[in-house]
């Protein structure tokens, strides 16, 4: 790979978390509403760890947090979708099309950035979850393995983003897909064990990427690292990347068609 | 007085225009209540197992679902008034010979109507899916505490619209409404929740709403359920509503 090309990714990589930090109403949904949700549905139905079927946890908090890191890395990629959209809509996108610069870069360096934001997310969570009671039962290794799975996911949720913002070309299509996230997240196992959830969402559940994302991030938490969920959420959250990435790669080719 | 219903019924025709000139603004607003308690039944539908609901956890659900959309309706007419400041047009809205408590009457009305909007939606989906239907008195308790809830969480968001003018304090709006629906007996029985979330239901006003739409669906219209959930409302369209007064009245000084 041409040391050019990264030069560039790095550089739209660090613009994009500047414009980020910068609007701080972009970054509080991501934190926010997950939270919000949290305290919700711990405070709510913290006395369904008792029902029969659900795991053994120390806490229906540890049980949550993988819920809420996924609900906020969705949210996330929605957001990096707005922010390429806003992009488009004032122009600079088509200034970086103008310019020498190789073309993928302009999807690899949101894409960076986002993984950073999607780092950042994790760590907001477990630091919340560890402020009110909660313990990662993997220890160390299974924290990485919460950051591996839940970068990796966070990226693809954001190219997701960014493949739709470069076919919509606007910011409030791609803020429309909102409840369409809602219904992935809940049509998962992301909030409550699979073998509790009510027909037909658990058939769905089975097939759902989220669910093996969700439950790949929350096993180091309830039990450790090792099991077959690890694994299958390892494999979910690259399959999602790659689909991801290879769809948000069209779109650009799509776009600059188009231009 | 003719006259301030003239001004009201135009700014109410104007919010429910935008409705049919932009319907793809207001669809994720009309959807999302529904969506979440579809969701939210399939995910948690096991925990009325736990004893205490006195229904299936759908029907618990239901009335939740009305008052985040009675939420979220409050929020976006802050959202819409934040944006017609940016544009301009509230500054032109101020020019024209109506008492600032007409425009903000105008506002909030708009709110209460088109709360029914998403309420509806919901309501026809529940039913579908085998909710039982309350009494025509259950619905009618229902519908004016929903429209109740509107107006107050518009209050609210007209506040933080005339305080920041900017569309960017959407998400101050948003999570108003959602703290305030969902920090109370919305997912669980009061003896169920954990304590934290026990003592803030308490405090929560909105809980007395909830309880008040909750008994249409549940059991049956009481007095008792009745009048604190009209009494709350009150309370809190008073508060609310004299601040938005307030920042109304400060705007542009």
């Amino acid at each position: 790979m041409d040391p050019f090309f990264f030069r560039v990714v790095w550089a739209l990589a660090r613009r994009s978390l500047r414009g980020t930090l910068r609007r701080p109403q972009f970054i509080a949904p991501l934190v926010l509403f997950p939270s919000m949700f949290l305290a919700v549905n711990v405070g709510g139905l913290t006395r369904t760890t008792a029902l029969p079927g659900f795991p053994k946890v120390s806490g229906f908090l540890d049980f949550q947090l993988a819920g809420a890191m996924t609900q906020s890395l969705l949210i996330g990629g929605v957001a990096t979708g707005i922010a390429t959209a806003l992009e488009i809509e004032g122009g600079f996108f088509d200034r970086l099309v103008a310019s020498p610069i190789p073309r993928v870069a302009l999807v690899f360096g949101r894409l960076l950035a986002t993984s950073v934001v999607a780092a950042g997310q994790i760590t907001y969570f477990l630091v919340l979850g560890f402020v009110f009671g909660a313990s990662v039962q993997g220890g160390v290794g299974g924290v990485l393995v919460v950051y591996l799975i839940g970068v990796v996911a966070g990226v693809g949720f954001g190219a997701i983003g960014q493949a739709i913002a470069l076919r919509a070309k606007n910011a409030s299509t791609v803020q429309g897909i909102f409840p369409l996230v809602l219904v992935v997240l809940f049509a998962s196992s992301a909030f409550f064990p699979r073998k509790l959830l009510s027909s037909p969402v658990d058939t769905v559940a089975r097939a759902n990427p989220l669910s093996y994302i969700a439950d790949g991030m929350r096993t180091p938490i309830i039990q450790g690292v090792g099991a077959t969920s690890v694994t299958e959420g390892i494999v979910a959250a690259v399959l999602v990347v790659g689909g991801a990435c290879g769809i948000a790669l069209l779109a650009l080719r799509g776009r600059l068609r188009e231009a | 007085m003719s006259r301030s219903v003239t001004v009201i019924g135009a700014l109410v025709r104007r919010a429910l225009n935008e409705i049919s000139r932009v319907p793809g603004a207001a669809i994720p607003g009309v959807l999302a209540p529904t969506i979440f308690m579809l969701g939210l039944s399939s995910v948690f539908g096991k925990a009325s197992g736990l004893g205490g609901y006195h229904a299936d956890f759908r029907t618990f659900i239901v009335p939740v679902g009305l008052l985040q959309g009675a939420g979220f309706t409050g929020a976006a007419t802050g959202v819409n008034l934040a944006r017609d400041i940016e544009g301009g047009w509230f500054d032109r809205l101020l020019l024209c010979p109506a008492p600032r408590a007409t425009l903000l009457a105008g506002v909030v009305a708009s709110a209460a109507l088109r709360a029914l909007m998403p309420g509806t939606f919901l309501l026809v989906v529940a039913f579908a899916l085998g909710v039982p239907v309350p009494t025509v008195t259950g619905l009618l308790i229902a519908a004016l505490l929903v429209m109740g809830l509107a107006c107050v969480m518009a209050c609210f968001s007209i506040t933080i619209a005339l305080r920041f003018r900017t569309q960017q304090a959407a998400p101050l709006m948003q999570i108003a409404s959602f703290i305030g629906v969902l920090f109370t007996t919305s997912y669980a029985p009061k003896p169920l929740l954990t304590d934290w979330l026990r003592t803030a239901s308490d405090i929560n006003p909105v809980t007395h709403v909830l309880e008040g739409v909750r008994q249409g669906f549940i059991g049956g219209v009481e007095w008792q359920h009745t009048w604190p959930a009209f009494v709350a409302l009150a309370g809190m369209i008073a508060v609310l509503g004299t601040l938005a007064a307030r920042g109304l009245r400060r705007y542009g000084y």
